[in-house]
């Protein structure tokens, strides 16, 4: 199974470099999803048998990350009527090469420190420390506060696949927990937003600024 | 693949340098009639492009009375270019005659060579539309280079050979399908790109404002413009081989069969990108490099990977 | 010894041919002649006895010391394949230049510098000789300075101009600055060997004092060769320069730093794999930029200047090769990176040498140096054009020019490591050879453009429509350079001898010849690129016969549909350079003066764009700025008047003759 997982991991890293330059929302936010459904077939292959509770969590998961959050972030980019377009403070081809960069490095540096050469090795530690990365760039290069959202999503899950290392030792439910409080964050977020945007008129992250009295 | 006789030998470089030649207007062909079909009409029949070149080729030859000897050179360097290419790589699984560390190179460069006459042809014409074509031409040519070069490197890494037949010829081992199949990618990319496809440009329309290739060649006429098109249904077929080669078609070792086999697979491709055309749109100019670098990033995660 | 002291007889003509013109009449024409006729001596004797160092030599390399000088410090010269080998272009590129200064600085229509060019010409030319045969720190500087100062005079040859005063001044500060960091590399040098002469460190030196000698080489050497961000006076003083000393400047001067690099890093023993990977990398900064800074450019000279930048990435592309294959113990990675290196040395003295000589002849012809202002030459200009595009097939690296050659050298070097089974994470380094891939792209794109604009179309100007050929004295060298382009390109075999003997001094192993032999396709090569050759040639022909059987009618451009086309809406080179400069905006952050017409009738305006210098040239004049506030207080030293300077350097030479009997008793007290 380790090439399945490999195979996803992979693409998991290519959809990081995709979301990073990308232009729409639409796809900014079928991108997550996709994402999302992928990472969450990993704990199946990974584990030694497949308990009915993982298997649960991993439906929950799927369901949660690949249909519920992006379909709320769809609802409030229609209700918000904000510029389909991602507002980039640097340039999509510079982010994704940045991003490409970065995973270089993680790749590298993961294949030649950890003794983890070797074609059938997995690719965990990189493709997490990638999307973490991916997660913090879209989180400082863009202004919107849509693709915020969206950015911590990223970073959740690069934490997700990192804890499919310690599988093994952390309940899975744990991981469940944290998602919960995501998708309870992203509830609360859209909601505000709403109020935000019927309030000012505007959802530019840059002028929050004025909110601070 | 080891020719033992004199003959045997003479007779496989002719199939390698003469069926292409013969095969190659098919393609475009193949492609027209797959984007006729999804919009529900008939279309041109598949010897379309044959009876295209033949006509031009006896068609008078108008020349702008501002260029010079480069406007000749254009076109026919573009096929010079390409007919040196096809004895340099392989097709199919039948090895290229002409062989040596560091072809790779060659190939690449011949491309470029090729660029340089057409593009300077563009602007020989002293026309703003072709000075725009070549412009683009000579740009996302740029990005979509270190595509090319990427996926090449995979090869070298895993065929540990600098020449086209053996990096390209090599099998598949463990940990090479997934680079492979990213430069496969990422090749195609290239493809859709150096032949003038949607989503990258678009080879129908006469909307002269949006076009890279089309435009560069709005005044060669008559032979010449026989020229421009037969180089770049050459040029369509060995980049399909191209990326066939980094999937790794099946091996026969009846050169027949092969032969059969690596024109099913090129139809194949064809058809595919006649789909990709009926059903995508072109994207705007200033998407372009974005899609070119990501296929250039592909290549290059996937070299990354290959080295492990 | 007999081959050196032709040598120096040969640079020795160089040096006087100018000095016997000083005494002619400024618009008599024997000065000229006698200059050019003298030169060309000089340098065919010099360049036989190059080749006959770089074919035939066997054994120990001839070496030579003059005290006639200075009787306590003598002068060491040796003639060794490397030395020979930097030294051939200076002698073919100074005869090339004086033939067609005959044409393009021609006495009466420069009466006033012409007598003074050719003096300092000659100085210049010998200099850079004297340095390639230095083997002592002394001579090696003494050399350098003659050339720098002379290369100084050369590039103010048109002091009347304010910005080429500018220029020149800006390069007198850089060559001074790259002087004394070479004063203080051989100081640290004499302290770590004992020695001035240059002989390889003891291996108990210590890295500390390598890397110290290093670093001064890298930085000493790299003002002289243009590395970034050390090139900012290359660009101006290529433009200003007439065309035939931006030629010698870009073509020989560079490689002169180039020279001493490689020369340096000969006398260290164990170079680290890390300098070999720094060197790579300013390698691809340089080359990347270059060629991006390159194609933002409108002056045709200019742009010429940032493609030597470009080349110069190149040849440390393939030195940096070189020294990880040194490090690491790989030899093919080695030989394959410093071959490059030193073919593309070459090349690149060959092929914008030519360059230069065909800007110069379209500028000689138009009277402007703007690409945007040019346009359709090729019909008046044939000589020039299609040497131009020989030039710019060979710069691109295109088969089956010379540049190709060394460029795939440099590819294979690249390759390797990632073919190889045992090279760990050097594999890596091949990811280098997509920026030299692109590079090679943008390359082409470049010279697409300068041709294209400049050559092709129709006339953008009244005078673009107006030009004439240029003498046969200015075609007849270029003809020279293009046809050794296309020797070296055509038959690669010619440069196996002598570059493997240059590379095996650089490597100090023996057996390099059969190394390179076994590395590179010499003979396919060779048979592929001559048949190209004939191909080409062949089709030539048959498109001549059989335009004689088709219909051919003649027309105005198709302008779709648009029937009042004019040369002034043509793609310009701005334009066409457009996409590329803006997808690489965020380094070159161009610039844009005036406003953008408005409106359904807009009336005339004025739009003009510019690429900035490099962000360091803007720190640079930050320092400056700084150092002026700084010395404020000192300012009253400096008044301009000579008698006071004279009477500073008496004051100097008093101090320090007095400083020397305390010196010794400060020695004695010190226990030495």
């Amino acid at each position: 199974m380790a090439w399945l997982v490999n195979a996803i991991l992979t693409m998991v890293l290519l959809l990081n470099l995709f979301l990073l330059s990308v232009s729409r929302m639409k796809s900014l936010i079928s991108g997550v999803a996709l994402q999302g459904i992928m990472l969450s077939i990993l704990p199946l292959l990974l584990v030694k048998e497949v308990d009915p509770l993982i298997l649960i969590t991993a439906l929950v998961t799927a369901g949660i990350k690949g249909w519920t959050i992006p379909r709320m972030l769809d609802k409030a980019l229609r209700d918000v009527r904000i510029k389909h377009e991602v507002e980039p403070l640097i340039g999509f081809i510079p982010s994704m090469l940045i991003g490409a960069a970065g995973t270089a490095a993680a790749l590298m540096m993961t294949i030649h420190a950890s003794g983890l050469h070797h074609p059938k090795s997995l690719l965990v530690i990189p493709a997490s420390m990638s999307t973490i990365l991916t997660g913090l760039l879209l989180l400082t290069t863009r202004f919107k506060a849509l693709t915020q959202i969206i950015g911590y999503l990223i970073l959740e899950n690069g934490i997700y696949i990192f804890g499919m290392l310690l599988l093994a030792v952390v309940p899975f439910l744990v991981e469940l927990g944290i998602l919960l409080d995501l998708f309870v964050g992203i509830f609360v977020v859209c909601i505000i937003l709403n109020h935000i945007h019927s309030a000012f008129a505007s959802l530019d992250t840059r002028r929050l600024t004025s909110l601070k009295e | 693949m080891l020719h033992t006789t004199t003959p045997q030998l003479i007779l496989s470089i002719a199939t390698h340098f003469l069926v292409p030649l013969a095969i190659a207007p098919l393609f475009p062909g193949i492609i027209n009639k797959v984007k006729a079909a999804m919009a529900g009409r008939r279309g041109p029949p598949l010897r379309q492009p044959y009876l295209d070149i033949f006509k031009l080729l006896r068609k008078t030859l108008v020349i702008s009375n501002t260029t010079t000897w480069i406007f000749f050179a254009g076109p026919l360097v573009a096929v010079g270019a390409m007919l040196a290419v096809e004895l340099l790589i392989p097709i199919g699984s039948s090895p290229a005659p002409i062989h040596f560390a560091g072809d790779v190179i060659l190939f690449v460069y011949l491309f470029a060579a090729a660029r340089f006459f057409t593009t300077s042809a563009a602007l020989d014409t002293g026309s703003s539309f072709e000075g725009m074509g070549a412009a683009r031409e000579v740009s996302f040519a740029v990005v979509s280079e270190a595509a090319l070069i990427f996926s090449l490197l995979i090869m070298i890494r895993f065929s540990s050979g600098l020449s086209l037949n053996t990096l390209l010829l090599a099998p598949f081992k463990q940990g090479s399908v997934g680079p492979r199949l990213m430069a496969a990618v990422g090749l195609f990319v290239f493809l859709l790109a150096e032949t003038s496809r949607v989503p990258v440009d678009d080879p129908d329309t006469h909307l002269e404002l949006t076009m890279i290739h089309e435009v560069m060649v709005l005044d060669h006429s008559g032979p010449l413009l026989a020229a421009v098109q037969y180089a770049s249904s050459l040029r369509l077929l060995i980049l399909i081989n191209l990326v066939l080669l980094f999937i790794g078609p099946p091996h026969t070792g009846i050169p027949i069969l092969s032969w059969v086999l690596f024109i099913l697979e090129a139809s194949a491709t064809a058809v595919l990108v006649g789909i990709i055309e009926s059903v995508m749109a072109r994207l705007p100019l200033r998407h372009v490099p974005t899609l070119l670098a990501a296929a250039a990033v592909l290549s290059g995660l996937g070299f990354i990977l290959a080295l492990r | 010894m007999f081959p050196l002291i032709l040598l120096l007889g040969a640079a020795l003509l160089l040096m006087v041919a100018g000095t016997l013109g000083l005494a002619a009449k400024a618009r008599a024409s024997w000065g000229q002649m006698s200059a050019t006729a003298l030169t060309c001596l000089g340098g065919a004797l010099g360049a036989a006895v190059c080749l006959d160092v770089l074919l035939f030599l066997n054994g120990p390399a001839p070496v030579l010391t003059v005290r006639a000088v200075y009787p306590n410090w003598p002068l060491h010269f040796r003639l060794d394949p490397l030395s020979a080998f930097f030294a051939l272009p200076v002698f073919v590129m100074a005869a090339a230049g004086s033939v067609y200064g005959q044409g393009y600085w021609n006495e009466r229509r420069h009466p006033r510098t012409g007598r003074r060019l050719r003096f300092f010409y000659g100085l210049f030319v010998a200099g850079m000789v004297l340095v390639t045969v230095a083997d002592d720190g002394l001579a090696f500087i003494m050399a350098w300075e003659i050339m720098a100062l002379a290369s100084f005079f050369l590039i103010a040859t048109e002091d009347q101009n304010p910005a080429c005063r500018q220029a020149a001044w800006i390069y007198f500060v850089a060559t001074h600055l790259a002087t004394l960091l070479l004063m203080a590399l051989f100081a640290l040098l004499h302290a770590a060997s004992g020695s001035f002469l240059l002989v390889p460190l003891p291996a108990a030196a210590g890295w500390k004092i390598e890397t110290a000698l290093f670093l001064l080489a890298l930085v000493g050497f790299g003002l002289k060769a243009g590395i970034m961000p050390l090139h900012f006076w290359l660009p101006g003083a290529h433009a200003q320069a007439p065309s035939h000393i931006s030629a010698l400047l870009s073509g020989v001067l560079l490689k002169i730093g180039i020279y001493g690099l490689l020369r340096i890093l000969t006398l260290l023993p164990h170079p680290p794999a890390l300098w070999g990977v720094m060197v790579l990398i300013l390698g691809s900064i340089n080359a990347l930029l270059g060629v991006v800074y390159a194609l933002g450019q409108h002056d045709m000279k200019r742009l010429l200047a940032y493609h030597s930048i470009e080349n110069i990435g190149i040849i440390l592309m393939g030195l940096g090769v070189a020294m990880i294959g040194a490090a690491t113990d790989h030899p093919v990675w080695e030989v394959l990176g410093i071959a490059g290196c030193l073919l593309h040395v070459w090349n690149h003295a060959l092929f914008k040498s030519l360059l230069f000589f065909s800007a110069g002849s379209v500028i000689s012809a138009a009277r402007t140096r703007q690409i945007d202002a040019l346009g359709g030459l090729a019909r008046h200009m044939a000589w020039s054009s299609n040497l131009f595009l020989v030039g710019a097939l060979a710069i691109c690296g295109l088969p089956p020019l010379n540049g190709f050659v060394s460029e795939l050298l440099v590819y294979l070097g690249l390759f390797h490591p990632t073919a190889g089974k045992d090279s760990g994470i050097w594999a890596l380094i091949s990811a280098d050879a997509v920026i030299l891939a692109v590079v090679g792209s943008l390359a082409v794109a470049c010279f697409v453009k300068v041709y294209g604009v400049v050559f092709l179309g129709s006339p953008r100007t009244e005078r673009a429509a107006k030009v004439h050929e240029s003498p046969g004295s200015m075609i007849a060298p270029m003809l020279l350079l293009a046809g050794l382009c296309g020797l070296v390109g055509v038959f690669p075999l010619v440069v196996l001898v002598p570059l493997s003997h240059a590379a095996a001094v650089w490597m100090g192993r023996a057996h390099v010849q059969g190394m390179l032999i076994r590395a590179f396709p010499w003979g396919t090569l060779t048979v592929l690129n001559f048949s190209m050759v004939v191909v080409a040639v062949a089709i030539f022909y048959l498109v001549r016969i059989s335009r004689r059987f088709i219909p051919v009618a003649s027309a105005p451009t198709w302008g779709c549909g648009y029937s009042a086309t004019g040369s002034r809406m043509q793609y310009t080179g701005t334009s066409f350079a457009g996409i590329l400069v803006g997808l690489w905006s965020w380094v070159l952050r161009p610039l844009a003066h005036g406003k953008t017409p408005i409106g359904l009738f807009p009336k005339p305006i004025e739009y003009e764009t510019e690429i900035p210098p490099f962000i360091t040239d803007r720190a640079t004049h930050t320092l400056w700025h700084y150092i002026k506030l700084g010395t404020r207080p000192i300012r009253w030293l400096q008044q301009g008047s000579v008698q006071q300077y004279l009477f500073y350097m008496l004051a100097a030479v008093v101090v320090l003759l007095a400083l020397i009997p305390f010196g010794n008793l400060f020695a004695r007290l010190w226990g030495h």
